[in-house]
C-alpha cells in the first residue's frame, strides 16, 4: 500500500463523486417516469400497448447495460449523416448523453418490472370501495393504486436505486470521468491499481450506505402502522 | 517425505518471487489491439511486427518462448504480479516506466503524430519543423512547438489511456483543450470518424498503414512528428526489475537482429518505413 498514491486518489476521486450523483440522480428521474409509462402500458389491455412494452422490458433485461451503452454510443457515431439530418447527432455527440439515455432506458425497464409488480398487488377490495365511493378510473389510480403500489415496490425499488448506482461505472467505458474513470486515470498513472480502486470502492459504499438509509427511512414513513 | 515437502516449499518459494528460471518457458504478453503492432486477426490469431520480432528474438536469444494477449490497462502490475515474464506491446520505455519495470534495449520508436478527419478546418495545418524532439528544443523546433499547441486549442483531443501520448497532453496541453481517454486505439478511430473528438494522437506507426486501409482513408496526419521527452527513449521489451539477466540476452537479440537488418525488414513490412531503432 503506497499511501501517497492514497492521498493522491481520495481528493481526485472525490472530485468525481458529483459526476456518479448526476448520472444516478439523472436517469433515476426521467427513468422513473419511462417506468410508471411502461408498467401502465404493461398491463393495458389493448395489444398495441402491451406487446411493444413487454418487447421494450425484453431487451433493456435481457442484455448487458455494457452492449446497451456501447451500442448507443459508438453505434450512433456509424450513423452520424442520418443523425445529423434529423437533428439528432448533437445530442448523440454528447457522450453525457449516450449515457444517460442508456441508463434511463434499463433503470425504466427493471422499474417498471417492479412497479407492475406492485400495482398487481394492490388488493382488488380497496379498489372496488374506491369505485363505490364513486371514484373516476384517475382517481382511483391516483389515491389508491398508486400509492399503494409504491408502498410494495419500495424495497425492490431500493435495490434498483444501488444498482444503479454501480452500474454509473460504466459510463468510464465512453470516455466520461466518473469515479471509476477517476480510479483509471491513476492506476495507469502510478502503474498501481490497487491504492485506487480501494479509495473508488470505499465511496461508493459510503455513496450507497447513505441511499441504503434513505431507503429505509422511507419505507418506515410509508409502512403500514400497527394499531 | 521431508524430502517432498522441502521441494515443495522451495517451488512455492520460487514461484511467489515471481522471477523468470533459466530454462522455462518465457511468457510473453502483448495487447492484441494496437495495429501493426500487434492485432487480432480475421481468424483470431495474433499478428503483428511484434509478433514475427519476438519468434526471431527468442530463437536468436535461445529461449522458449509463448505469447499471450492481456488488456493494456494494468499491463505492468501484471507483469510484476509473475502472470507472464515479458512486456511486447508497443511500450515505450520512460523514466516513469523504469521506476516499476527494467526494460531491454530499445528495437523500434516511432514519433507521435496528431490526425484530424479530411473535413477539417485544421487538415493543412503545418509547421516549419517536420519532427520536434522535445529532449532539447531548438528554436525552429520551440516556435513549431508553440504553433501546433495553438492550433490545437480549444479542441477535443482523443487518445487512448496510460499512453505516452496521454502524458505528453497532460504535460502541454492541461486546461487548454478537453482530453478524451479511449481504452483501445480502435474506438478512439471510430471516434475521430464520427466527428466526436476532433483530433487523434497517437504514433505515426499506428496510423501510417492505417491510413491505407479502407477505416482511415478518411484520416490526415497533421502538424510535426514529435519524439523524446515524455516519449521516451523507443520501445522496448519491459520486465521484472529483478529479471535484468533476461532482458540483457533480449537486448543481445536485438543488437543483431538490428545489426544484420532483421528488425528494419520487419519494420517496413508492417510498418510502411523503418521504424528500427539505430
Amino acid at each position: 500500500m503506497d499511501w501517497d498514491i492514497v492521498n493522491e486518489a481520495i481528493p481526485a476521486i472525490f472530485a468525481a463523486l458529483p459526476v456518479t450523483i448526476a448520472l444516478v440522480s439523472v436517469s433515476l428521474f426521467f427513468g422513473f417516469f419511462l417506468a410508471v409509462t411502461v408498467a401502465l402500458c404493461r398491463l393495458s389491455p389493448y395489444a398495441a400497448l402491451n406487446k411493444p412494452a413487454y418487447v421494450f422490458v425484453y431487451i433493456f433485461r435481457s442484455t448487458p447495460l455494457l452492449i446497451q451503452m456501447f451500442l448507443i454510443y459508438y453505434g450512433s457515431g456509424q450513423f452520424r449523416d442520418e443523425l445529423d439530418a434529423i437533428g439528432l447527432w448533437q445530442f448523440f455527440k454528447d457522450p453525457w448523453f449516450c449515457a444517460i439515455l442508456s441508463l434511463t432506458l434499463n433503470t425504466g425497464a427493471y422499474t417498471s418490472e417492479i412497479i407492475r409488480g406492485g400495482i398487481q398487488s394492490v388488493a382488488i377490495g380497496l379498489i372496488e370501495a374506491g369505485k363505490a365511493c364513486g371514484m373516476s378510473t384517475v382517481q382511483l389510480f391516483r389515491r389508491i393504486t398508486f400509492p399503494l403500489a409504491m408502498r410494495q415496490a419500495l424495497p425492490g425499488y431500493g435495490n434498483e436505486v444501488i444498482l444503479m448506482v454501480k452500474s454509473t461505472s460504466l459510463a468510464s467505458t465512453i470516455t466520461i470521468m466518473d469515479m471509476t474513470g477517476v480510479y483509471k486515470e491513476i492506476a495507469s498513472d502510478h502503474f498501481s491499481p490497487f491504492e485506487p480502486i480501494i479509495v473508488a470502492g470505499s465511496f461508493y459504499l459510503i455513496l450507497n450506505y447513505i441511499v441504503t438509509l434513505a431507503i429505509s427511512r422511507a419505507e418506515k414513513k410509508f409502512a403500514i402502522h400497527a394499531h | 517425505m521431508k524430502k517432498l515437502l522441502a521441494t515443495a516449499a522451495l517451488t512455492a518459494v520460487t514461484l511467489m518471487s515471481g522471477a523468470a528460471q533459466a530454462g522455462d518457458v518465457v511468457r510473453i504478453a502483448t495487447e492484441g489491439a494496437y495495429p501493426p503492432w500487434n492485432a487480432l486477426n480475421s481468424a483470431g490469431h495474433l499478428e503483428g511486427f511484434e509478433i514475427d520480432l519476438y519468434q526471431v528474438l527468442c530463437a536468436r536469444a535461445n529461449l522458449e518462448c509463448t505469447m499471450e494477449q492481456t488488456a493494456w490497462d494494468g499491463i505492468i502490475p501484471s507483469l510484476q504480479q509473475g502472470k507472464f515474464d515479458v512486456i511486447m506491446a508497443g511500450m515505450s520505455i520512460t523514466d516513469k516506466r523504469k521506476k516499476k519495470i527494467t526494460f531491454s534495449r530499445s528495437y523500434a520508436s516511432s514519433p507521435a503524430v496528431f490526425v484530424v478527419g479530411k473535413d477539417s478546418a485544421m487538415v493543412d495545418f503545418k509547421v516549419s519543423a517536420d519532427k520536434i524532439s522535445l529532449a532539447d528544443l531548438d528554436a525552429n523546433e520551440k516556435t513549431s512547438l508553440d504553433a501546433t499547441l495553438a492550433v490545437l486549442n480549444g479542441k477535443t483531443i482523443g487518445v487512448q489511456k496510460g499512453t505516452i501520448h496521454l502524458n505528453f497532453l497532460k504535460e502541454y496541453m492541461k486546461g487548454n483543450a478537453t482530453i478524451r481517454t479511449y481504452e483501445t486505439q480502435e474506438q478512439l478511430d471510430l471516434d475521430l470518424q464520427s466527428g466526436r473528438v476532433d483530433v487523434a494522437f497517437a504514433a505515426e506507426s499506428y496510423w501510417h498503414p492505417l491510413f491505407a486501409k479502407p477505416e482511415g482513408a478518411d484520416f490526415r496526419a497533421i502538424g510535426p512528428g514529435f519524439s523524446e521527452g515524455p516519449f521516451g527513449e523507443g520501445v522496448g521489451l519491459g520486465l521484472r526489475q529483478e529479471d535484468q539477466e533476461l532482458a540483457d540476452k533480449f537486448s543481445v537479440a536485438i543488437n543483431s537482429a538490428i545489426a544484420d537488418g532483421t528488425v528494419s525488414k520487419l519494420a517496413v513490412k508492417w510498418f510502411g518505413f523503418d521504424a528500427s531503432s539505430k
